[in-house]
């Protein structure tokens, strides 16, 4: 158990490394994220009712695009220097490695969803501090979600072709359930109502999280091959 | 060819089943009081979807079994199940959507049936994309049980998530099926349309999964 932990921990500080150094998928995520913002403004007009109206939607909108980018290369990495090979031939249960580039993942979507939130509260005025813990808490729940079915289809689709196309045909459909819980939750969160009127949703995305992260763990090593 | 003649038996019965459908729905079964000739699109849509469904579960059954024994048959009896459900599905919505004109007055509403049959449709049809990029067989089979597994587990969290979301948008929906009890004539239409569809998909179903093998046999 300690050795499973000790290794899934090698693979997330090895990622973490990776991207502290070269910053490649932060940057340029953080940067679209941005992107995104301009661009829901531009779409949807000056008008700060319908802004407001539609805000948890873009929110996560901006989240589901943001983890798409930065959840699909977090396999790609490994495809240079021989390090799948250096992975397939690590000791042990492979869900290991599942474990550590999850956590990975979540650290990096973590980051980049904190920025968006921080980016939201700027331009469309919104106060964040009032609403952080239950925000925190339905983010957390959400991003599980989308990293948990990502990390497993990004490990399957850095070996195909057409990857670009097929990681999101594949994600996005599969996480509707989570776009459509995390939205409503954030509904009830940022209208300032309280966190137990999004109780059901809250289950759900709890009862989602446990599927996808059972049958990831269970199903990782069939995915990840030469 | 020892192995054909059953499937060609069993194709001449879903033939005969379907006929026996046509001749329930049309014939049979009497003309609807409030919707008109409209409601014998049922006697397609409802069988469609029932047996899409029936098709998600044997590719869910097939891929756990693929998983587990590394057999290509079971990929192959999974891919055949997987196309035919999103055949059906695809029926299903288009029947649905040509119903909903002319009872609903629209061709498409977010009502939590449609919206999550509609999900369904792209989470298999995802499958098949997937299907389509990888070219090595034992590998495609990996993948695709893998996704198969995990589409059909998120079937319930789909069909729950997208109810409570319409449940909480409008307090009831004025589109939803009339709880209505269903007239024996109908009722019994409907059934023997479910049971040729059934016919159909088995029949379908050994006829994909053996082109499969003897295309990979050509292959080979």
């Amino acid at each position: 158990m300690i050795a499973y932990a000790r290794r899934a921990f090698i693979v997330l500080w090895k990622d973490w490394l990776i991207e502290r150094r070269s910053k490649s998928s932060l940057n340029a995520v953080v940067f679209f994220a941005l992107i995104l913002l301009f661009l829901f403004q531009f779409a949807l007009g000056p008008d700060r009712e319908r802004l407001h109206a539609a805000l948890p939607g873009l929110l996560w909108l901006g989240f589901v695009l943001a983890g798409l980018l930065g959840l699909g290369g977090v396999f790609l990495v490994e495809r240079d220097n021989d390090c799948w090979e250096g992975l397939l031939l690590a000791p042990g249960d492979k869900s290991a490695i599942y474990v550590g580039k999850l956590a990975a993942n979540l650290v990096l979507m973590t980051l980049v969803e904190a920025v968006i939130l921080a980016l939201f509260g700027v331009f469309y005025g919104i106060d964040l501090y009032a609403v952080l813990a239950p925000l925190a808490a339905v983010v957390v729940l959400g991003t599980i979600g989308i990293a948990a079915v990502g990390t497993l289809f990004g490990a399957m689709t850095a070996q195909v072709r057409s990857r670009e196309l097929l990681f999101p045909v594949l994600l996005l459909p599969m996480q509707v359930p989570v776009l459509l819980a995390t939205v409503s939750a954030t509904e009830v969160v940022l209208a300032g109502r309280p966190l137990a009127e999004a109780a059901a949703w809250l289950t759900l995305l709890a009862v989602a999280d446990t599927v996808y992260l059972a049958i990831g763990l269970l199903t990782f090593e069939f995915v990840f091959d030469a | 060819m020892p192995d054909r003649s059953p499937r060609v038996i069993l194709g001449w019965l879903a033939g005969l089943a379907l006929l026996a459908g046509l001749g329930a729905g049309f014939g049979y079964a009497p003309r609807e009081d409030i919707q008109g000739n409209v409601q014998r699109i049922m006697y397609l849509h409802v069988p469609a979807v029932l047996t899409a469904y029936l098709a998600f579960v044997v590719t869910l059954v097939a891929s756990a079994a693929y998983l587990g024994t590394k057999r290509l048959g079971w990929d192959r009896l999974a891919a055949g199940a997987a196309e035919l459900g999103v055949l059906f599905m695809g029926i299903t919505l288009l029947s649905g959507s040509i119903w909903g004109k002319p009872t609903w007055g629209t061709w498409w509403t977010w009502d939590a049936r449609l919206t999550s049959t509609a999900v369904l449709f792209l989470v298999y049809v995802g499958y098949l994309l997937l299907r389509a990029a990888v070219e090595e067989p034992e590998r495609r089979a990996r993948y695709a049980a893998v996704v198969g597994i995990l589409a059909a587990a998120n079937i319930p969290i789909v069909h729950f998530s997208v109810k409570w979301w319409r449940a909480l948008h409008q307090p009831s929906t004025i589109l939803g099926p009339q709880p209505a009890p269903i007239a024996p004539s109908i009722k019994l239409a409907l059934f023997v349309n479910v049971i040729a569809f059934a016919l159909l998909f088995v029949y379908l179903l050994t006829s994909r999964v053996e082109v499969a093998r003897l295309e990979e046999e050509a292959a080979r």
